[in-house]
């Protein structure tokens, strides 16, 4: 296995707030690890960061694909994303006036050419590109039971499939990295098992690695097979899932100290 | 491909049967000078506000320059047809309007569609008014005085034509991967780029793309009423683009073509009513926004896949 994302001593100060301090991690090929921690931790700034959304006050993110090591700190969110990193909002963020295969569409802008001309004066070219992406969109919608839904307007779908839908989106990138922001996020337990048949199927059909925030610890346990703690914007504790339930520091972390 | 085709085909004969209804109608005397000069006016609004609906109601970028691009392609037709008065001169001088429009648009563009909302609103306001005030005070066109006498080719069948060409280069390019591009930036900057996309890019494209358009209905205005001063590409005539756009619909084609032909027949109906016009026009804009404030159509498009196909349920988008 080797390391697909490098990420040392990453730290952003916002005025004289430290939100995320001395921050080290790694992410290896097809690993699913998760990023947990208390309400405030700092966990949404280390994606954006990741993503390019905010720069880091200091520290450095390797990004090694199969063109090299690329440093990404301080690259623009759209350069990151090209890269091979793709990822879901806490608050879900879908294109909510188009359909939902537009939104894969577009989540596909940057795989395919499709020229000015050809599409203006609409040349038989451009209905052949057409053609081909839709129908890999449709592929991809398929997989994830949602091709009935293409025509429906993103707004217009339930909760849940709206957040199907943003990972379907995020994978229609055929990323390398998926980061999932709180993807069980005011989920009832029924759509939360869905989530994690869904991840594990993401994971075993697309080769892709994952980085996952999440609350629901349910979730975090049974999937991720590594699990990085993070409290008060610094790293406190990173194991498989058992050394993490039995770890003090991450209990006190969340239950408090004991009177 | 051939369902494609025969869309197409359709379009075609809509755009062909209009072209000689309004040719039967002119022979016969049903239009006259009186209705022809209000047909024209109506298409080249059209012209103008399908170009500024592409940036407002699709990229999502509120621009308040479109007359200084009209202003552009008005003074490159007038100058140059004032010494070529030929067609080719007149051609001529609407790809020179185009050449000139774009290249003001991306020096304009790339430093304001940074801003969002207002301040881009601000921003292009304050570009266009550059623009009128440069051909205030050049010589070459005239300055204050204005341009008259220039030739004119711009007749009806002209702009009809280029009603028709620069729609349908529009909406084409609408349905393509820049078009799906440019709506995701009005949906959601942030979660476009975050799939990978240059949203600057995309802006500026549709930015330049309407500052295009903007300049072939400034040409075709200057060549069809021959007379043009700067004060006709004020902040006002922004403004009045903007209300056919808010009007048929941000973000719908058809209701840009819909606005602009109540707006057209209602400014022609209302003449005689000489000061009162202005109050009765403002009544019914006011009224509009308050009753129907997502414009005639809102986002509704006309579309014969539609019509030809099975009705869909409510709630889901045309293609």
């Amino acid at each position: 296995m080797s390391t697909i994302l490098k990420v040392d001593d990453l730290v952003k100060n916002f005025g004289g707030l430290a939100a995320v301090s001395n921050v080290s991690m790694a992410l290896n090929d097809d690993e699913l690890v998760a990023l947990i921690g208390p309400n405030g931790a700092g966990k949404t700034t280390v994606f954006n960061l990741l993503t390019g959304v905010i720069v880091p006050s200091s520290g450095a993110i390797t990004f090694n694909g199969p063109n090299g090591t690329v440093p990404i700190n301080g690259m623009k969110p759209y350069k990151v994303a090209n890269l091979g990193l793709a990822r879901t909002f806490q608050n879900i963020r879908l294109f909510k006036n188009l359909s939902v295969i537009d939104n894969v569409l577009i989540a596909m802008t940057s795989h395919y050419k499709e020229g000015f001309i050809q599409s203006v004066f609409r040349l038989p070219k451009y209905y052949k590109t057409e053609a081909r992406i839709r129908e890999e969109a449709i592929d991809l919608l398929k997989i994830f039971d949602l091709q009935d839904d293409i025509n429906v307007l993103a707004k217009n779908l339930s909760y849940g499939i709206q957040r199907r839908l943003e990972i379907v989106r995020g994978l229609a990138m055929k990323p390398k990295i998926l980061f999932l922001d709180e993807p069980a996020a005011g989920m009832n337990p029924e759509e939360t098992a869905d989530l994690t048949r869904l991840i594990r199927k993401i994971q075993r059909e697309f080769h892709i690695t994952v980085l996952l925030i999440e609350h629901d610890m349910s979730l975090v346990m049974n999937l991720a097979e590594r699990i990085y703690v993070l409290d008060h914007g610094s790293l406190l504790a990173e194991g498989t899932p058992d050394e993490i339930q039995q770890n003090d520091a991450v209990i006190k972390a969340y239950l408090g100290e004991e009177a | 491909m051939k369902a494609n085709f025969k869309y197409n085909i359709c379009w075609l004969i809509v755009m062909i049967a209009g072209f000689y209804a309004i040719n039967t109608l002119i022979l016969v005397g049903v239009i006259n000078a009186f209705i022809e000069n209000m047909l024209v006016t109506i298409g080249i609004n059209i012209i103008l506000a399908v170009g500024l609906n592409l940036v407002i109601g699709f990229a999502g970028q509120f621009s308040l320059g479109h007359a200084g691009f009209m202003a552009v392609g008005a003074y490159a037709t007038a100058i140059i047809t004032s010494d070529h008065a030929n067609a080719a001169g007149f051609w001529t001088s609407i790809v020179v309007g185009i050449i000139i429009a774009i290249v003001a648009a991306l020096i304009v563009g790339i430093p304001t569609l940074r801003l969002r909302g207002d301040y881009l609103a601000i921003a292009t306001m304050g570009a266009a008014e550059i623009i009128r005030i440069i051909i205030n005070n050049l010589k070459i066109t005239n300055g204050a005085a204005g341009m008259f006498n220039i030739p004119q080719f711009a007749t009806w069948p002209v702009v009809y034509i280029m009603v028709c060409v620069t729609s349908i280069l529009i909406v084409n390019f609408i349905h393509s991967r820049g078009g799906r591009a440019a709506m995701a930036v009005r949906e959601d900057e942030i979660a476009t780029e975050s799939m990978g996309i240059n949203t600057t890019k995309w802006k500026l494209a549709a930015f330049v793309f309407g500052a295009a358009t903007a300049a072939i209905a400034g040409s075709l205005q200057a060549s069809y009423v021959q007379t043009i001063a700067p004060t006709n590409y004020n902040i006002m005539e922004s403004i009045a683009i903007l209300i056919i756009v808010v009007l048929g619909g941000t973000g719908s084609i058809t209701g840009s073509f819909v606005a602009a032909f109540v707006l057209g027949i209602l400014d022609t109906v209302l003449q005689d009513f000489g000061t009162l016009r202005m109050v009765i026009y403002a009544v019914v804009l006011v009224v509009m926004m308050v009753f129907k404030p997502s414009g005639l159509l809102g986002t509704w498009e006309f579309s014969f896949k539609r019509l030809f196909g099975h009705r869909k349920p409510k709630g889901e988008t045309q293609a």
